[in-house]
């Protein structure tokens, strides 16, 4: 649905056959023309991921595409996955034509486990058409093959480093950073750590062009974006639109006119209140990782803060004492609030418990529990729904 | 060598506060601060370990960034990089973290082992914590006496894993992990066994580098304290080599004070009715030790049997349960001797018991030790070779030095006394048993003699190559104008090794299993980082800084000593002439002195 680029119609080959027309560092050069940031999340431009990872020094280089798809209310890379599997491994190929990496990783989410024979299929296709293996498509030297690893269930694996620290075998915890992925990742050695549509994204940019890409979107966030929408509308699904998109135009779309509120990225993400429904979808004004969740006039916020709190509860891999210890006391304060519990004075404290939970966490979970504790209780105290 | 190994160590000036200050490139923000007298709150840091950053306590603010940054992982490369250490929001993060962290630690400052010397009771009184802003919560897990040297109380854990880490990188057992996601998670042993179950050497390095009373020795104080004060029991205490130079720590004084003197009248006025020096019994191991080296030798070289070499000294009982534990099939390396604790032991209750005529049954022997696997060592089953158990208790060095504040004993203004007889003077060689390589340098001092009837080649007796805190440490000594009986040994280079800390010793067994050892001939391991003064029974805390003041105490002390080998302390001598009558390695000795070991393996519960 939309715009149908990304999701369109695709040739097999074609994103490597287009970069291997290229110098390697050409193939860098045109991601960063494109101005495309990674669709993960945290929106870093993927053309200079890929240029310090190409930079770095490293017996080997890996390439791993972050498909744990773990944030609550997302999609659209099972979509990807599913349908467009083709692009995506493409895209891992010209990663790692760009930046010299021979092995790479798809990290994908435990629950997808019925994926997986039919990426293993694609996978196996690609080697016998010569787009995985050694030599691909005829270019000497250019070796690459990829591996599909299983997830282990949680959350906080979708953070890199944390799934850098799985896919070597440990406990899925968040490392010290820096250093980053892109000098000391899988093993110590460079890493490039890409969502499953960055990947895609880049396949597209390869066949289309920078420019082609680089002129939708905004500024600062250029190209398409794939949404997941779910909650309260009338078509959820995986939409595909421009960057820059406001709230409103996306909820004409989905036929969500009477909604009060969306959740913008997940449980880590932003309530926006109707009054703000003028706000775009974009990593200068509501970023997203593609997570919108829609609430309509007859839902109880806190019921969705108290959810969202109680994921990031059990969802926190414990190391740091904030997150570990502080995110269940802005969970038990929202159960006491929810029963008219709360004095005005915990309640301020508790703000400012979550504002310290969040510039003092290691890791973009707890560092990320401001944005809804914050935004949902501004929103539910403006009385916006029930 | 690349850019950036050379640019670290390089210069550079950085903000802090406002200020500029010079400082190593590549150096953290901790290391900055610390050197230059800024304060910093740390709970998961600690100098042996690698920063893991996650307590999160010692947070600062850099170049102003939305968020802050660990102090004791962010190391400075940029020359302008600038660093806040306090400001409105720092502080109100650290409380946060403090009181968080005080919500969920169930325990009373003052009935816990640590009360006056816990890293979160610090923190707690700097921040002026009066109340907590949170709900306490509920205690969460039972205590583990499982283990006869380790004690685990988990709700006072603050899960900064600094055990975890301390198995793992100084001691590569790794019996300890952490299990559980969000609040639910906790430090516990694999597979959640039992604290005696799993798969641990007893050594104490997780209770040596815990900031709370989460982890503490097995309490023997009250048993001893009924021995002393049951006049029907003779009471008599020993005590390591490593005391001396670190149980003055507890009492205020710095690092590497020699308070021997102070010590043993301490013992005394505290009512031990014999002080004697574990040392007596180090110049026996020595002894027993190096004749044993030499028989082996002998076999190898002369009688072409298959005898284990190199042979590893089996002074440091987590060591033997490393071996036997991890490496059970090369537990024939080790000497057959038993550690000088033992070895006291066995005799206190036979030798010194007859000629006293004191009635066994009526002695109780205590060990001061700077180990917590001593605990372990002395209740095996074969250590009863008096017919007794041969150490009733062991006490650790702070567990002493407690029972001396309790008995309002005033150790620093004491005046010196000397060890008890029959026991009293031992050589320096025995006091430098407490260093890692001292065992060596001992071993060497006298087997050299032995076999060339001369002193060993080096000035002033020190034999610097055994000396200091490096791994693994290798050298050899060569065997020239050999005495007649020792004929076969002429020319042969004497190779030795040293190792300390469990994690090293990991090393040379890899090492000795891929035949890499098959030219070392002696090998010396200790299960604690720098020997035994660094224990796990030792003044909390213990660094390389602290290590290294202590171990300059004990090698001063052995200069200082008249006697500084151990083939010439007149005690053990005289032991030989008359009770010990076959001679090291003789059949008495191999009754009372010599032990075996128990291949353990381990197998994981599945
Ligand atoms: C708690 C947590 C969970 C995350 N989960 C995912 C995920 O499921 N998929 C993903 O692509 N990125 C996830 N991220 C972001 C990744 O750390 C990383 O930024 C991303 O994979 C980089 O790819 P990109 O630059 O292409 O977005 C997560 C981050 C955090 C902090
Ligand atoms: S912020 Fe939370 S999830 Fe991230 S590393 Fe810390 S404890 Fe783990
Ligand atoms: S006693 Fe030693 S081996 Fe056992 S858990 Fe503690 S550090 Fe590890
Ligand atoms: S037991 Fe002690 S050292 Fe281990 S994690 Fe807990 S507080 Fe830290």
């Amino acid at each position: 649905m939309g715009a149908q680029m990304v999701l369109g119609p695709y040739t097999p080959g074609a994103a490597i056959d287009a970069a291997l027309k290229m110098k390697r560092s050409d193939v860098v050069v045109t991601v960063r023309e494109s101005g495309l940031r990674g669709r993960g999340g945290a929106g870093f431009p993927t053309g200079t991921k890929w240029m310090l990872a190409a930079a770095a020094t490293g017996d080997e280089k890996y390439v791993v595409c972050n498909a744990d798809e773990g944030e609550p209310g997302t999609f659209k890379d099972r979509v990807l996955l599913s349908d467009h599997a083709d692009l995506v491994f493409d895209g891992m190929a010209v990663c790692a034509y760009a930046i010299g990496a021979r092995k790479g990783f798809v990290y994908l989410r435990g629950e997808y486990r019925y994926l997986l024979a039919d990426l293993e299929a694609t996978l196996e296709r690609m080697r016998e058409e010569n787009r995985l293996g050694k030599s691909i498509a005829g270019k000497d030297g250019f070796d690459f093959d990829i591996e599909i690893r299983l997830g282990s269930g949680a959350y906080v694996c979708g953070e890199e480093s944390a799934l850098i620290e799985s896919l070597e075998g440990r406990r899925g915890e968040p490392r010290i950073r820096p250093p980053f992925p892109v000098s000391a990742g899988y093993l110590g050695r460079p890493t490039a750590v890409n969502n499953v549509e960055t990947f895609a994204l880049a396949s597209r940019i390869m066949e289309k062009g920078a420019e082609w890409f680089s002129e939708i979107g905004t500024d600062e966030s250029a190209g398409y974006k794939l949404f997941s929408v779910s909650g309260d509308c009338e078509n959820p699904g995986v939409y595909e639109l421009p960057m820059g998109t406001s709230i409103n135009e996306l909820l004409t779309t989905v036929g969500a006119e009477d909604a009060v509120a969306v959740q913008v990225g997940g449980a880590s993400g932003e309530m926006v209140t109707r009054d703000a429904f003028n706000r775009r979808l974009a990593f200068e004004d509501v970023a997203t990782g593609g997570s919108v969740i829609v609430f309509g006039p007859e839902r109880n916020l806190l019921d969705v803060l108290e959810n969202f709190m109680d994921f990031f509860t059990d969802e926190s891999c414990g190391q740091c004492t904030p997150c570990r210890l502080g995110i269940r006391r802005l969970l038990n304060g929202v159960r006491d609030l929810k029963k008219g519990a709360l004095s005005a004075d915990d309640l301020k404290m508790l703000r400012g418990l979550s504002k310290s939970v969040a510039i003092s966490s290691k890791c973009g979970l707890g560092q990320s529990c401001d944005t809804p504790f914050a935004s949902i209780l501004d929103a539910h105290l403006k009385g916006v729904a029930q | 060598m690349n850019e950036q190994v050379r640019e670290i160590g390089t210069q550079i000036k950085v903000t802090i506060n406002g200020e500029e200050y010079t400082a190593r490139r590549g150096s953290t923000v901790l290391e900055i601060c610390e050197d230059n007298g800024i304060p910093i709150p740390t709970l998961c840091a600690h100098d042996d370990l690698k920063p893991a950053g996650i307590c999160r306590i010692c947070v600062v603010d850099i170049n102003g960034g939305w968020n802050l940054e660990t102090a004791c992982t962010w190391e400075v490369h940029d020359p302008d990089t600038v660093i806040t250490t306090h400001s409105p929001r720092i502080r109100r993060a650290r409380r946060a973290i403090l009181e968080l962290l005080l919500a969920e630690h169930c325990g009373e400052c003052y009935t816990c082992i640590r009360g006056g010397n816990c890293e979160l009771e610090d923190l707690a009184e700097i921040y002026g914590v009066r109340d907590l802003r949170f709900e306490r919560e509920d205690p969460r897990f039972e205590p583990d006496t499982s283990s006869v040297s380790i004690y685990r109380d988990m709700d006072k854990c603050i899960q900064c894993r600094r055990c975890v880490r301390a198995c793992d990188e100084l001691q590569a057992v790794g019996a300890l992990g952490v299990f559980g996601r969000g609040p639910e998670s906790r430090v516990d042993t694999f597979e959640g066994m039992s604290f005696d179950e799993a798969v641990c050497t007893n050594c104490g390095q997780c209770v040596a580098h815990c900031p709370t009373g989460a982890l503490q020795e097995i309490d023997h104080t009250r048993a001893v304290w009924a021995a002393i004060e049951d006049p029907e029991k003779h009471v008599v205490v020993q005590t390591a080599p490593a005391i001396r130079a670190a149980i003055g720590e507890e009492f205020g004084l710095p690092p590497g004070t020699s308070v021997t003197g102070r010590m043993t009248t301490a013992l005394r006025d505290l009512g031990f009715d014999r002080v004697f020096d574990t040392n007596f019994a180090a110049d026996l191991t020595i002894l027993e030790e190096g004749t044993e080296l030499l028989l082996r030798l002998q076999a190898a070289l002369v009688e072409g049997k298959d005898v284990k070499l190199p042979q590893i000294t089996s002074c440091s009982p987590g060591w033997i349960k490393y071996i036997e534990l991890f490496y059970p099939d090369l537990v024939d390396h080790l000497s057959t001797c038993k550690s000088p604790q033992q070895m006291f032991g066995a005799l206190m209750k036979s030798f010194y018991a007859e000629e006293q005529g004191i009635d066994p049954e009526k002695m109780v022997t205590v060990s001061l030790m700077p180990c917590t696997a001593k605990k372990f060592e002395a209740q095996r089953p074969e250590m009863a070779d008096s017919g007794h158990q041969d150490v009733d208790y062991v006490l650790t060095t702070r567990e002493m030095a407690q029972m001396i504040k309790e008995a309002g004993i005033p150790f620093t203004q004491l005046k010196d006394s000397q060890y008890d007889e029959p026991f009293g003077d031992a050589s320096g060689a025995a006091l430098i048993f407490g260093a890692t390589g001292g065992v060596m340098e001992a071993a060497l001092r006298t087997a050299y003699e032995i076999v060339t009837g001369r002193e060993v080649p080096f000035e002033n007796l020190n034999i610097t190559a055994t000396r200091g805190f490096e791994g693994f440490k290798t050298g050899s000594i060569v065997l020239e104008d050999v005495l007649d009986e020792w004929s076969f040994l002429e020319g042969v280079e004497l190779k030795f090794g040293i190792a300390h800390g469990l994690a090293n010793a990991h090393e040379v067994m890899e090492r000795l299993r891929r035949g890499e050892m098959d030219d070392v001939h002696f090998i010396e391991i200790m299960a604690c980082p720098g020997g035994c003064l660094g224990g796990g029974g030792q003044p909390i805390p213990t660094t390389d800084v602290i290590r290294q003041a202590r171990a300059n105490a004990i090698y001063s002390e052995d200069e200082g000593l008249p006697i500084r080998k151990s083939h010439e302390n007149p005690h053990v001598n005289y032991l030989y002439e008359h009770y010990l009558t076959d001679g090291p390695c003789g059949h008495r000795s191999h009754e009372l002195l010599h032990t075996e070991y128990t291949p353990r393996g381990f197998r994981l519960k599945k």
